[in-house]
């Protein structure tokens, strides 16, 4: 794509973003994007979107016209073939047509979920993720804090998470900064996201774990740079250490209030994460989405 | 062990807590007293001679058909009461109509009932009641693995519905990712009840698929090639093959987490190093080409209604044809669209996008050939044709839903989230059961010999398909919103409550449009419209050249097929008379006998499951004797045929005004 045309697309895309989000309430978390990832995929919801929105146009209006036109009234002058049931050319558009349709969707689709498994960082913010029954602890294997159901991460720069989980399947999911990736036991998966702006958004686990799975979320406090360095000295000087009884206590089936510590035991997050896709770790520095 | 503390433990087992709500104590009554109002009236008007012999027993694959169907519609009330008890929980935030177990418990049901207990049934219910008829045969090709089949389905059905009144119900959603599904997050007897009835179902099922390939393959009438059957028969064709590579790694996924449940292996457990993953793989392995099961089966009913109530020939046969084909190749390589989110990597998840992306090329091509088939036609607005005609719009949106679903960082958004659940229903509802309550208000003069009333019958189309657009529209905008499926209840402040209102009404429409189908049917029993031609819509395949319903042995003179719809070209050329048979002609006829086999296989598969279930080895061994006395019944004493003379065929024939002078 010429880089004209590109901003040609993106112009209009960015425009039509603003249509839906002026129609829409802040509720939609999914139109409000609050980093590059989430505004990524919502750039592809919205392209594939309009393709298949003028799809689904073309075929009910197709459709109304015929159920009309052809409807078995005595009077209808429109014509009858009984018979008629080839038509090479009509066959071949048809099929034109749906690849057509396909390879606009498709060419971003392949474009995007590359650049998305590339992290534009060489030394992003690492969150160690651990989903337990039924709440989320996020560990900073650098800062060597950890917090239960909320986390602060700085603005303008990307965050790696590695997910793993010591409860059945999860999903890590915070709309406004991006899609979800599983945690999943025995494994450890990661995910980058960013925030380009502050805020406090909502995450949640999207994977059914149990009876209070519906309550096991967690708040992302995006808030910039000096702000984070003062939070996590405020966590290392003020609270208390992770101890061996308070991760047991964590392990246990239940929904608690957000939590912070001090440090934390190194052996309750997996040594080596042998999981990684490959592409999952390689750092692209300044390359943006 | 002292016998009253024996007897107590058992009660505890049979009845833990969860068994014990009020609502399921009421439903469990309503239930004994039906069940003993049923059989005092079988009593009383000595029918159970009647029921044995001519259904229980029955190798008949038009009352098989019947069986089925009426299995299914069950089913369909059971899954419906299912979602609108979940409905009823979403209306409103923070709702307790139930307790967050009961609904776990509840979605759970709601899915594995309506995959399996309704929409495979519905479909072979289809498929009983008209392949042989359109193909030109006696009956299938194996009559009395058909019935093993249906029985194997019916225990099956009646082992996960018992299971909300004994022992507890799964509730680890209807695909069960383990290690959820395991004993260390699921310790009751709930989990083993999904796996065991899945199990002995799915036997049925496979059988099923065997059967129908066989039939379709070997037993077409002379001169119907492959490419004069009609194209609901190349879809069930189609179909079966799908059924016989789909299933087994559904089998496997089953039976290794019985395995880890039952015998503590450790496949895919938590600890010891299992693999979860690897059954959420084997799961969609058989889910992915189980959705094109289910909707096959319905683009073959469309493809017989569109052309029927067109007059018209369908446009577009081979490339109908090869876009089945297609699809059902296609679809054994889109598994991982199910979790992208898995961690598989971008070149995995690129591959099975687009391979995703490429089935909608098929689906657009039939989409279109279907609105072709009623260009130059004269559309007929009856019910089969309005459910058909509700489905373009319907499913053109599911597909193209699925489309963005395909699109890899956009499903990282739309994952889980009621987007999805919009999409799935949004094809599930509108491509198979818009399909299969076509082809039932289509077929249903052929298989009982009366019609349906057309005008309760099109405001039970209305309710259904104007609750259907209210409670799935509004949940593509709630996955917007960020919620996601399987939420007990939701917080206050979050924006969900209005869209949820708003599907939750809707919801009720559609089941007002179910109890106005039910009285429609039960209304036209009553006062039955009797189709004495057997080809009330003018219809264009073989089987409206029968009487309905169909005597027993279905033909008395097999027709020479020379064209695609040969029946309308029997009636365009005058040859009408070919069906009918002459003193000159006619011929006994061999037909399988009725066996109890069937049913005592499928009651000693109960008992056995019961067994492994409740972890009573020595009843599970019991089972499994009687599984293997039942064959060898069924292999050493069980082979025989009856012979209908030929006088006997004349005199039905003539009865019917099908014997040429």
């Amino acid at each position: 794509m010429s880089p004209k045309r590109r901003i040609w697309l993106s112009g209009s895309l960015v425009a039509l973003f603003g249509v839906l989000a002026a129609g829409c309430g802040s509720d939609y978390v999914v139109f409000h994007p609050a980093g590059p990832v989430a505004q990524s995929e919502l750039n592809l919801i919205v392209l594939s979107t309009i393709i298949v929105g003028v799809v689904i146009v073309l075929i009910w209006v197709l459709w109304a016209y015929v159920v009309w036109r052809f409807r078995d009234t005595p009077d209808n002058k429109a014509p009858y073939w009984p018979n008629w049931n080839h038509h090479p050319l009509l066959e071949v558009f048809v099929f034109v047509f749906a690849i057509g349709a396909l390879v606009v969707v498709a060419i971003p689709t392949v474009h995007k979920t590359y650049v998305l498994d590339r992290i534009p960082a060489r030394h992003p913010l690492v969150i160690d993720v651990t989903s337990l029954d039924y709440k989320w602890l996020f560990q900073y294997p650098k800062q060597h804090i950890a917090t239960v159901n909320y986390f602060y991460m700085p603005t303008n720069h990307p965050v790696l998470f590695e997910l793993t989980a010591r409860s059945p399947l999860s999903a890590f999911w915070a709309p406004n900064l991006g899609g979800m990736e599983y945690a999943m036991p025995n494994r450890v998966l990661p995910l980058w996201l960013e925030a380009t702006r502050t805020g406090v958004f909502r995450g949640r686990n999207a994977n059914f774990t149990g009876i209070d799975f519906w309550r096991m979320t967690f708040m992302v406090h995006a808030v910039p740079n000096p702000v984070f360095s003062r939070w996590v000295s405020h966590v290392q000087a003020k609270r208390h250490p992770m101890t061996r009884a308070a991760w047991l206590r964590l392990l246990r089936p239940t929904v608690t209030p957000p939590l912070q510590y001090s440090s934390y035991p190194s052996w309750t997050f997996p040594q080596r994460p042998t999981e990684f896709t490959v592409k999952g770790l390689q750092y692209v520095p300044t390359k943006k989405p | 062990m002292d016998i009253k503390l024996w007897t107590l433990h058992l009660l505890k087992v049979l009845f833990p807590p969860q068994v014990l709500l009020p609502d399921i104590v009421a439903i469990d009554i309503g239930l004994t007293v039906a069940t003993i109002v049923i059989g005092a009236y079988l009593t009383k008007t000595r029918k159970w001679g009647w029921l044995w012999h001519e259904w229980l027993t029955t190798v008949d694959h038009k009352k098989i058909g019947i069986m089925y169907l009426i299995a299914a519609l069950i089913m369909l009330f059971r899954g419906g009461v299912d979602a609108l008890m979940i409905r009823s929980q979403l209306i409103a935030p923070n709702a307790h109509f139930m307790g967050a177990q009961q609904y776990d418990e509840v979605f759970t049901t709601h899915g594995t009932v309506m995959i399996f207990f309704m929409a495979m049934p519905m479909i072979f219910a289809l498929f009983n009641a008209t392949i042989p008829l359109m193909i030109g045969a006696r009956d299938v090709a194996f009559p009395r693995l058909n019935a093993i089949s249906f029985w194997l389905f019916a225990f099956g059905a009646i082992l996960l519905n018992i299971s909300f009144s004994i022992g507890g119900s799964p509730s680890a959603g209807w695909m069960s990712y383990p290690p959820y599904s395991e004993l260390l997050y699921n310790p009751g007897v709930g989990e083993n009840y999904f796996l065991l009835s899945l199990q002995i179902a799915g036997i049925g099922t496979i059988a099923t698929g065997i059967n129908f390939l066989v039939t379709i393959l070997r037993m077409r009438a002379p001169g119907m090639s492959l490419s004069k059957m009609p194209i609901f028969v190349w879809a069930s064709l189609i179909t079966s093959s799908l059924v016989l590579f789909a299933f087994p790694p559904l089998t496997v996924a089953l039976g290794l987490t019985m395995l880890d449940r039952v015998f503590g292996a450790s496949f895919f457990t938590l600890g010891h190093q299992g693999m979860p993953m690897m059954y959420v793989n084997l799961f969609w392995i058989f889910g992915h080409p189980e959705v094109y099961i289910l909707v096959m089966p319905a683009f073959g009913v469309f493809s017989e209604v569109v052309p029927t109530f067109s007059r018209k020939a369908l446009f577009g046969y081979e490339a109908m044809v090869g876009s089945l084909l297609a699809i059902s190749f296609l679809s054994y390589g889109t598994w991982v669209h199910h979790f992208f989110e898995m961690g598989a990597g971008p070149t995995v998840n690129v591959f099975f996008g687009l391979s995703t992306m490429l089935i909608a090329i098929p689906t657009g091509v039939k989409m279109f050939n279907w609105i072709f088939t009623m260009w130059g036609g004269r559309i007929r607005l009856t019910v089969p044709m309005l459910w058909q005609l509700a489905f373009i719009p319907t499913f053109v949106v599911g597909g193209a839903t699925g489309i963005m679903l395909a699109a890899v960082p956009g499903d990282y958004q739309y994952h889980n989230s009621y987007f999805l659940i919009a999409h799935f229903h949004n094809v599930i509802l509108g491509g198979t059961v818009f399909g299969v309550l076509s082809g039932m208000y289509y077929w249903w003069p052929k298989m009982f010999g009366w019609n349906l009333n057309q005008r309760q019958g099109t405001w039970a189309f209305a309710l259904f398909v104007g609750g259907f657009w209210l409670t799935f529209m509004p949940q593509y905008f709630l996955g917007f919103e960020g919620m996601t499926r399987r939420m007990a209840t939701y917080p206050a402040g979050l924006g969900w409550t209005a869209l949820n209102v708003w599907s939750t009404v809707g919801a009720f429409v559609m089941g007002a449009g179910f109890v106005v189908m039910v009285y429609n049917i039960l209304w036209s029993r009553m006062h039955p419209d009797w189709d004495t031609t057997g080809d009330p819509w003018d219809g264009r395949t073989l089987e409206w050249s029968l009487p309905s319903p169909a005597p027993e042995y279905n033909f008395a003179r097999i027709p020479v097929v020379r064209s695609r719809d040969e029946w309308w070209s029997m009636k365009q050329e005058g040859r009408t008379d070919e069906v009918k048979t002459s003193e000159a002609t006619v011929r006994p006829i061999h037909m399988p006998r009725n066996t109890p086999m069937p049913i005592m296989l499928a009651a000693a598969f109960f008992v056995g499951a019961i067994g492994l279930i409740f972890g009573w080895f020595w009843m599970a061994i019991l089972g499994g004797v009687g599984v293997v006395a039942a064959l060898a019944y069924g292999s050493f004493a069980d082979y025989s045929e009856i012979e209908i003379d030929a006088k006997k065929v004349l005199k039905t024939e003539a009865q019917l005004g099908r014997v040429e002078s």
